[in-house]
Parts: C-alpha cells; sequence; structure tokens
C-alpha cells in the first residue's frame, strides 16, 4: 500500500507534457472557434473582423470586443438551409445507429459464441478494417455502385433489373457506406461486453424454464446493455459530423452539418459562419460526450 | 465453459459469415481491379501492372505520399510518447489536481467529429500565425492520435499485476528504476500496438489534415479525394491497394506485439 503512494508521486509527473500539449492544441483552439464565431466576414487575411491586436492598446481591444456580435448564430437557427442541415445530420446519425445496432449485434453475438481460440481471430478480423483507411473503403463502394459497376452487372446478368440502376448519389448509397465503416466501432465494444458473460446465467434461466428467446432478452441483452450504450456513442457523436461519406454517396441536394461547416470555410471562405456551425455542432454533441466521458472513465478506470 | 447452452447455433455462424463478408468484399474487390489492364474500370482486360507503373511516373501523387509518410512516422512518434506519459499518470498517479479536465480531454478526441478538431486547430495556427504544412498537420496528427496511444496502453495497464510494481519497490527499486525495469518491458507490446495504431491513423485522416496543411503541402488523402470527386480512376486503385499492403504490414506486427503482450497477462482490444 505505501509502495503504490510513493509510485503516484512522480508517475504525477508524466501528467505535465500531455497536459501542457492537450490544453494549448485541444482546449485553447476552442476559445478560436468561439470567438471567431462572434465576429463579422472580411476580405482580408485572415478573413474575418474584428482582429484582436494586443499591441494597439486598451482602446483598440475594447473597440474589437464591442464589435463581436451573436449574427452568425441568428442566421444558422434562422435560414432554412442550417436548420435542415442539422435536423438532417440527427436523423442520419440516429438512423445509421439504428441499423448498426441491428446489424452489429448478431455478429457480435456469434464472436462470443465461438470457442475460445477462434474469438480472437474473429476480433482481428473486425479490428482490420477499422485500422484501413475511411477514404479508401469509400472509394471501394464507388467502385462497386457506380452506374456501370459489378453491383449493377451482377444485378443484369441475373434479369433482376433490365435497366442500371443509379446508386451512387442517393441516401441509400450513403447510408451504406456509413454502416459499413463503422461497424466494427458497433462490435467490439458489444462483443467485449458478451464475452465477458458467465453462461452459467442462461443455462440458470434455461434450467428454470426459460425459452432460448426468452433468456436472451431477459438474461443477456440487459446484461449487454453498458456495450450496448458504449457502442451506439462511439457511432452516434462522429456520424452526425461526418463529412467524407456524404460527400462521395449522397447526392448533393440535402446536406449534412459536416458539409455545410465544410462549404462555409473551404467554398465561401466564410470563417465566422463555420466557426458558429462549429459551436452549434458542438453544443448539440455535448450530452452525448458527457455520457461517452463517462462511460469511458468507468471502463478504464472503474476498477480502482 | 462448453455447455449445452453456449453451443454456437446455425443464426450465430450465418451472421458472422455475413459481417465479415461484408466488411472484406469490396476491399478484396478493389485490390483485383488494381490489377486490371483496361482503362475502364469496369472491364476486365487481364492481369496487368501498368496502373502501378502509372502511379510511380506521377511526381505529384509520390510527393503527396511521401509527405503522408514523414506526417505518420513524426506525428506517431510524439504520440506514442505523450500518450504513454499520460497513460501511467491515469492508472498510476491516482489523484491530482485537474484530472478529471485531463481524461476529458483525452478521451474527447475518439469520438469529436474531424470537422470540429480540424477547424479549431486551423484558427489557433492562424491566431499564431504558423506558417502551414508539415508542422501544422503534425502537431494537429499527434493531439488525435496520443488520445488513442493513451486509452491502448492505459487498457494494458490496468490489466496488469501491481504487486510486480511493488515488489521491485520492496526490494529497494526507487520509482523510476522499478517503472523501467518491471513496467516498461510488461507494456511495451502495448506502446509499439499504439505507435502503430497512431502511425495508421495520421496516414489515414483526410478532414483535419485539409483544414490544417497549407498550400503545396498536400498529403495522400488529400490528393486521393481530389481524384476520386472526379470519378473512378484504375491508377486511384493501385494506390490504394498500396496503401492497404502498407497497413497489413503494420497490423501481422502490431498483432505479433500484441500476442507477446497476451502471452504475458490478458490481451488489450486496441479501442
Amino acid at each position: 500500500m505505501s509502495a503504490r503512494r510513493i509510485f503516484a508521486r512522480p508517475a504525477r509527473f508524466a501528467a505535465i507534457a500531455p497536459y501542457v500539449w492537450m490544453v494549448l492544441f485541444f482546449l485553447v483552439p476552442f476559445g478560436f472557434v468561439a470567438k471567431i464565431s462572434l465576429s463579422q466576414t472580411a476580405i482580408a487575411q485572415p478573413p474575418y473582423l474584428p482582429v484582436f491586436e494586443l499591441t494597439q492598446g486598451l482602446a483598440a481591444i475594447k473597440a474589437a470586443f464591442a464589435a463581436l456580435s451573436l449574427d452568425n448564430f441568428k442566421l444558422l437557427v434562422t435560414d432554412d438551409l442550417y436548420v435542415l442541415s442539422y435536423l438532417r445530420s440527427l436523423v442520419v446519425a440516429a438512423v445509421s445507429t439504428s441499423i448498426l445496432l441491428l446489424s452489429g449485434y448478431p455478429i457480435a453475438y456469434g464472436m462470443a459464441r465461438l470457442p475460445r481460440r477462434w474469438q480472437g481471430v474473429a476480433m482481428m478480423l473486425v479490428i482490420v478494417p477499422f485500422w484501413t483507411s475511411f477514404l479508401i473503403r469509400i472509394y471501394a463502394w464507388i467502385n462497386i455502385l457506380q452506374h456501370d459497376g459489378l453491383l449493377n452487372k451482377i444485378l443484369l446478368a441475373l434479369h433482376l433489373i433490365s435497366t442500371p440502376v443509379v446508386w451512387l448519389s442517393t441516401d441509400s448509397a450513403m447510408y451504406l457506406g456509413i454502416v459499413y465503416s463503422y461497424l466494427p466501432f458497433m462490435i467490439l465494444p458489444l462483443y467485449a461486453t458478451l464475452a465477458k458473460m458467465d453462461p452459467a446465467l442462461l443455462e440458470a434461466a434455461s434450467d428454470l424454464g426459460s425459452s432460448p428467446l426468452r433468456a436472451f432478452w431477459l438474461v443477456t441483452f440487459p446484461l449487454s446493455l453498458p456495450g450496448v450504450g458504449a457502442g451506439v456513442l462511439l457511432c452516434f457523436i462522429p456520424i452526425v459530423g461526418e463529412f467524407v461519406i456524404p460527400d462521395l454517396l449522397a447526392g448533393s441536394d440535402s446536406l449534412m452539418v459536416g458539409q455545410t461547416l465544410w462549404l462555409e470555410f473551404f467554398t465561401n471562405k466564410d470563417w465566422p459562419v463555420a466557426s458558429a456551425a462549429a459551436v452549434l455542432l458542438l453544443a448539440l454533441l455535448l450530452a452525448p460526450l458527457l455520457l461517452y466521458d463517462r462511460l469511458q472513465r468507468h471502463q478504464l478506470e472503474g476498477a480502482r | 465453459m462448453v455447455s449445452a447452452t453456449s453451443k454456437i447455433s446455425r443464426f450465430n455462424v450465418a451472421s458472422l459469415a455475413l459481417g465479415l463478408g461484408f466488411l472484406y468484399l469490396p476491399i478484396v474487390i478493389l485490390v483485383i481491379y488494381s490489377f486490371n489492364a483496361s482503362r475502364l474500370v469496369t472491364v476486365w482486360g487481364g492481369w496487368s501492372l501498368v496502373w502501378y507503373r502509372e502511379f510511380f511516373h506521377d511526381e505529384a501523387m509520390i510527393e503527396a505520399a511521401w509527405m503522408s509518410f514523414r506526417v505518420a512516422a513524426s506525428s506517431a512518434t510524439i504520440a506514442t510518447l505523450l500518450g504513454t506519459l499520460a497513460a501511467v499518470a491515469l492508472s498510476r498517479g491516482e489523484r491530482f489536481k485537474g484530472r478529471t479536465l485531463f481524461s476529458g480531454m483525452l478521451y474527447a478526441p475518439l469520438v469529436m467529429p474531424e470537422v470540429i478538431t480540424g477547424l479549431s486547430l486551423l484558427l489557433l495556427f492562424v491566431a499564431l500565425d504558423a506558417e502551414r504544412g508539415f508542422w501544422t498537420v503534425t502537431i494537429a496528427h499527434t493531439t488525435l492520435t496520443m488520445c488513442f496511444v493513451a486509452v491502448v496502453v492505459q487498457s494494458r495497464l490496468g490489466s496488469l499485476d501491481r504487486s510486480l510494481e511493488e515488489a521491485a519497490m520492496d526490494l529497494g527499486c526507487d520509482p523510476a528504476r522499478a517503472f523501467v525495469a518491471v513496467t516498461l518491458p510488461l507494456i511495451l507490446p502495448a506502446i509499439i500496438a499504439g505507435w502503430m495504431l497512431a502511425f495508421t491513423l495520421s496516414l489515414d485522416d483526410l478532414v483535419i489534415a485539409s483544414f490544417t496543411t497549407g498550400p503545396g503541402s498536400a498529403t495522400l488523402p488529400i490528393r486521393i479525394y481530389s481524384e476520386v470527386r472526379l470519378g473512378v480512376k484504375p491508377e486511384i486503385n493501385a494506390i490504394c491497394t498500396m496503401v492497404i499492403g502498407l497497413i497489413a504490414v503494420v497490423i501481422v506486427v502490431a498483432s505479433f506485439a500484441s500476442k507477446l503482450s497476451s502471452a504475458q497477462g490478458e490481451s488489450a482490444a486496441p479501442l
């Protein structure tokens, strides 16, 4: 016990370097986003006003403060384009997370039921795509889904369709891409809780006269809820802000908020509105982020 | 562990096979078509290496690949250093001031939408008047990937038997020495796996790099993305196949490392 306490002191010093790094490059930048979200667009370098110049004295800084306004936020909550993109993001994230849960659960369950030595192999097989580039995996789907791609060719050859179907630039293609990309994020936490479960519990349920389906619903599923929670958050939060997948696979008539932000920043060069969009997105995700933080803390530090 | 109820059912096998098939089929098709001789991506014209030759004559692409490689190697190295320190502080440091904020800052980037992280870092770099290019991307990737390293190493540290460290100290080692002599060798596989994960994440990233890089220093994903937007090109298939090959090598090394790690105790999933 005392040895443990002696160890704790130098270990605390280990926090200094990563702490300073994260404050400087993770926390402080949000301050800049908040500040610029209150500024106005300008044709200048950098493209926003006012710019705080600490060298110009107190009066100039006061004037700069007075020039800050909530106009960008007013624009975001009143303009249909932005409101719809926030709504669309939430709907897309909710729908894809539901599909992911429904398709990921049976896979994770199957993995947990494999003989021990095969479980490691199966886990490796699920992790490998997670390590492989997002962009490349989306590109692989473009290959398959394009007008004269493999999918249309197979369907034509089987006489299931008579003319090629447009798959690319549709919502179905986008959902397919999202489910494909995020599936490992759903499977792994589910598998982690399912593999830890004691099979004796299910035996007890069946000894007491439960049908397998009932036993699953009353015993397995409730016990796997921590994994369900982790998987859902791990998918839902990043999907709300997703840019690459809707940009490459969905049509351009309705945008997700990640795309709007990208468009404002790179195409319209409107940094203040892009920043305000980021602040709103963050506000929207704050509750699930805090929940995820609690879960992660519980999982990694719960033993103590 | 084996009992009547834990037997694997046909439904289990089917969902596993379907799931894994779904995950791998597109990648396999992509790799096969990279060896297609035909210019039309969808028509099979026999086996050929012509698109690989094309890549090696595409100077802009090679430059981007080299840039990505340098960024990935440097950011992964810094991230491994910082992430390991963070993991040690969190799992051995007991309570310290601002600990909740610290772990919050480390866990949030794991799920934070990349557009937010990218935009906020860019605004910082602009405010600091930093020249955008290699270093800004490297710093941005380090910030993201050190969190993944921290989680991987922390879960390994959590499963470690602490009586080993205590025994070393009871035998007269000071804490620093006990750490280097006992703990570090035990968590080394997790540290190596963490480096590999950081490397592949950096090699993969499009969004954060797009925000934080400057003119004339595009990374490989940025180049691939601008080509893909124009449509499917067989040369891109070849490049993607080479990236997949590189990542496969990295994974084999990492899984070898984690095998070593699990031989010494419970294995830690890289998430």
